[in-house]
């Protein structure tokens, strides 16, 4: 699965600019409408090539996810392409009033996800989407690890019938996975089995969670890895077997209320006894600063993922 | 169906406003005032204008309506009713547990609703996806959109519309029923939106305004903007009066969302029948 050596580094919404546009040349249903900031969200190869299926409604989020609506019920398979904060917050009751209570074939698939778009402050940051997408009934909850599997799991959102909300992220982040890992929506994936500890991560922190991993076992520390990229539905058998060694970290680049870390709780909670440490944003808004300072500063880091390892096992 | 007179489907506006006030009173829950603002242009739709299948509710070449006001689903399900799209019985389970006649449309469940709505202001962007389908598969479907003066407080309205004038979209028309009332009083006085059909003429529609009680300027306005290619959206303004047909409720604020008692509702049913007073 994972590339040893120097790891190659490409940004999931690259990812999602080169499968929509494969995806498009493939379908005439498929359609992206975009909110002005196509060139971020990496949609302009598909507006130039394909302008047929494109739909630009300028700046007006909660407008353009009515007309993907409209164009969903005439059977195209519109994605909504803008930020998150935008598209999951300012176009929030929008998607629930229109999107999910009809269950209508609508996805909203935006780019700068968590705190990637460091620089830019907390205005532009987001670390609410999944967890406010993730309360709507029907709507299905994705964020790749990287620029392989973000194709992968953009293909299985075009191909699922129902509204699917991709988180994509700003930086380019280390490739874990090569062309022919396959992902399934819902379906966590395994990276690494292990009997003392269990470690959930997804998104831009998967990669972290490798390395911690990879340290812990030279530790002498037995890890379990999963990529959890579909927090709903959650994959409970995942959380099951990382609940048999008694102790999991979750990582993740959100706010740790109601992100990937609180699925897993509840699952947890519900099922039995384990201790679950969450590893994310901690409820608090970013500033403008390097990437890397804004995940140091709520711990989201290599080095606090094995520390908080060596003190939930007392080493 | 089609080519009634005006004069039929002044007849068929009546029994759109009866059955109106019998679901309200029967569900003791509803909006009656928008309601019977909104009957005459409704009968002139379903029952002269739209391109619709009560077999086939989910053509493809149908004609759409999209209610975005739609706490007055009761006009559009009883012309729904009339037309056959579910049986007639059904009308008795309005707001009922387990009915397909929602307080607010639901496209899931009741036939020949063509978008879910209650959430006000989002409707006519659904109306210019659903037209913008239409012009790239070069189909002929036109799209029609109903919309509240007060609806058109809400920003979203605004942003469809440029939308719209954009991608030239002459298959959508947008109709405002402009009865200037809204919850809590005046629209004139909560806020107040000045003239709409200047706004959506300012935005690059070809807007017509008329009186929404008077089905011959209906029918004449259907007439003039039914075959037009010439790349603009339409938008017709009907000056209404809310609760019209029924005295004690006509231009009557608290009629927005009140269901008659049964003394009102037989003097609602006793006017009605008498015919729209002048």
């Amino acid at each position: 699965m994972s590339k040893t050596a120097v790891m190659e580094k490409i940004a999931t919404r690259d990812a999602f600019g080169a499968e929509i546009l494969a995806l498009g040349k493939e379908n005439e249903n498929i359609f992206v409408v975009d909110i002005d900031i196509g060139k971020s969200c990496k949609t302009t190869d598909f507006s130039t090539q394909l302008p047929q299926q494109h739909v630009n409604v300028g700046i007006a989020e909660q407008n353009g996810c009515g007309v993907a609506v409209g164009l969903a019920t005439t059977g195209k398979i519109p994605f909504v392409s803008t930020y998150a904060v935008f598209g999951s917050l300012r176009m929030a009751e929008q998607i629930r009033q229109e999107v999910c209570y009809p269950n209508l074939n609508v996805k909203i698939a935006c780019s700068h996800g968590g705190l990637t778009p460091a620089n830019d402050g907390a205005s532009h940051q987001c670390i609410e989407d999944m967890g406010v997408l993730r309360t709507l009934p029907n709507m299905t909850v994705i964020m790749g690890a990287d620029y392989y599997s973000t194709r992968k799991l953009v293909r299985a959102a075009a191909e699922y019938k129902g509204p699917v909300y991709l988180r994509f992220t700003r930086d380019a982040i280390p490739v874990v996975y090569t062309e022919e890992d396959s992902f399934e929506i819902g379906k966590a994936k395994k990276l690494r089995d292990g009997t003392d500890l269990g470690i959930i991560a997804n998104g831009d922190t998967l990669h972290l969670a490798i390395e911690a991993a990879r340290e812990l076992e030279e530790q002498g520390i037995s890890v379990k890895l999963y990529d959890m990229h579909t927090i709903k539905p959650l994959d409970t058998e995942a959380v099951k077997d990382c609940m048999t060694t008694g102790k999991i970290i979750t990582v993740e680049d959100h706010n740790i209320i109601n992100g990937l870390g609180s699925a897993v709780s509840e699952v947890v909670a519900e099922l039995g006894s384990c201790v679950v440490r969450r590893i994310g944003v901690q409820d608090q808004f970013g500033q403008s600063a390097p990437y890397e300072r804004l995940l140091e500063m709520n711990g989201i880091t290599k080095e606090n993922i094995i520390a908080t390892a060596q003190g939930l096992l007392g080493r | 169906m089609k080519n009634l007179s005006a004069e039929q489907l002044k007849e068929k506006a009546k029994e759109l406003r009866i059955n109106t006030i019998n679901m309200i009173h029967e569900a003791q829950s509803g909006h009656p005032g928008g309601s019977l603002s909104a009957a005459d242009l409704v009968a002139a739709l379903y029952f002269g204008e739209m391109n619709v299948d009560p077999q086939n509710p989910k053509w493809e070449d149908r004609d759409r309506f999209i209610l975005s006001k739609g706490h007055v689903c009761p006009i559009q399900y009883s012309a729904l009713a009339m037309r056959g799209f579910f049986p007639w019985e059904v009308v008795h389970t309005l707001r009922q547990e387990g009915s397909i006649l929602q307080g607010h449309p639901d496209m899931k469940k009741c036939p020949g609703i063509d978008i879910s709505t209650g959430s006000l202001g989002q409707g006519l962007s659904c109306g210019v996806g659903m037209a913008l389908a239409g012009k790239r598969d070069n189909r002929d479907y036109r799209v029609f959109a109903l919309l509240g003066d007060g609806e058109c407080q809400e920003g979203q309205v605004w942003e469809a519309a440029q939308t719209a004038v954009k991608y030239r979209l002459d298959n959508l028309v947008v109709f405002v029923d402009n009865n200037r009332l809204q919850c809590d009083g005046c629209c004139d006085e909560i806020m107040p939106s000045g003239d709409l059909a200047e706004k959506f003429r300012a935005f690059g529609f070809d807007t017509h305004r008329i009186n929404g009680h008077s089905m011959e300027e209906i029918v004449e306005t259907l007439d003039k903007i039914r075959d037009k290619k010439d790349g603009l959206p339409t938008c017709v303004v009907l000056d209404t009066v809310k609760g019209k047909g029924v005295s004690y409720m006509e231009d009557v604020v608290v009629w927005h969302g009140m269901a008659p008692n049964d003394e009102q509702y037989r003097q609602a049913i006793s006017e009605l029948e008498g015919g729209l007073r002048a």
